[in-house]
């Protein structure tokens, strides 16, 4: 009870923390520190399988390749170049603009999920736990109604592969 | 317990943030961890309503997302370095040369 709230506020604060860092590095970093609490919550909703898998691939995997990417570039802060300082978005009116729009957008989400019926039902309180906490049942539904999703998904990756390293080779070598 | 509107709230602030991240960030490696934060944001739904359901096809939906996420991420890194290898900057305004 007492964890959800702790959990969700770690969640929103880093996330928060992330969009106003400069340093891309403590971006990263914090935005693993949301994922944690965010596979906290996984567990809180009985599920345990996407909270490991939140952490191996997300926080494990993705992040430590955006990482790799932050220091190979090396160039850690937003720089500040002509074209920045005099791009008409720049100017600080806009940017409060943006996020008063962003505000906005929570208050109309949260006033929206207010007017739905039937969501205030406590989530744990289903007597299914066990299935909903299976792998077993998990895999079953995986691999018979969402095959042909899973399969698609192997040649989404191939074609990421391969996109990947063409992108990032270097013109002129064969 | 929790209702289930307090994980859509949660997961509904996390979006806006990531929606304001790739509005405000000028910086395409901060605007990439945005769209993390916004598809995170859904995975949490996600599941939520899996779990409020009864079903696992909450979680499945999941792991699709967690692929596509790993696929934008790669595709995505590559060409940030692609761009940076040509012009030195990670500002998304340095890259205007086909806005006429």
């Amino acid at each position: 009870m007492i964890l959800f709230y702790i959990l969700g506020a770690i969640a929103v604060a880093a996330s928060l923390l992330v969009i106003a860092q400069r340093n891309p590095i403590y971006s990263v970093l914090l935005l693993i520190a949301s994922f944690g609490a965010l596979s906290g919550l996984y567990v809180l909703l009985d599920a345990p399988f996407v909270a490991v898998i939140q952490i191996i691939v997300y926080a494990g995997a993705i992040m430590v390749l955006f990482l790799f990417v932050v220091m190979l570039l090396n160039a850690p802060q937003e720089d500040g170049a002509e074209w920045d300082r005099t791009h008409p978005l720049r100017r600080a009116g806009i940017g409060r603009f943006g996020a008063m729009l962003a505000g906005v957008l929570i208050l109309e989400l949260a006033y929206a999920l207010m007017k739905v019926n039937g969501l205030g039902a406590a989530v744990g309180s289903q007597a299914n736990a066990t299935t909903v906490s299976s792998v077993r049942e998990m895999g079953k539904v995986l691999f018979s109604r969402h095959a042909f999703a899973f399969e698609a998904t192997s040649v989404l990756i191939l074609v990421a592969m391969v996109g990947a390293v063409v992108l990032a080779r270097r013109e002129g070598e064969s | 317990m929790i209702p289930l509107s307090s994980y859509l709230i949660v997961s509904a602030v996390l979006f806006a943030i990531g929606t304001a991240g790739v509005f405000l960030r000028r910086n395409l490696i901060t605007i990439l961890l945005s769209v993390e934060i916004m598809l995170n944001a859904v995975n949490l739904t996600f599941v939520a309503f899996g779990r409020y359901r009864g079903d696992v096809d909450g979680q499945i939906i999941t792991f699709f997302v967690m692929t596509v996420a790993a696929a934008e991420a790669a595709v995505g890194l590559a060409l940030i370095i692609a761009l940076f290898r040509h012009r030195e900057s990670l500002n998304p305004d340095a890259f205007t040369s086909l806005k006429w």
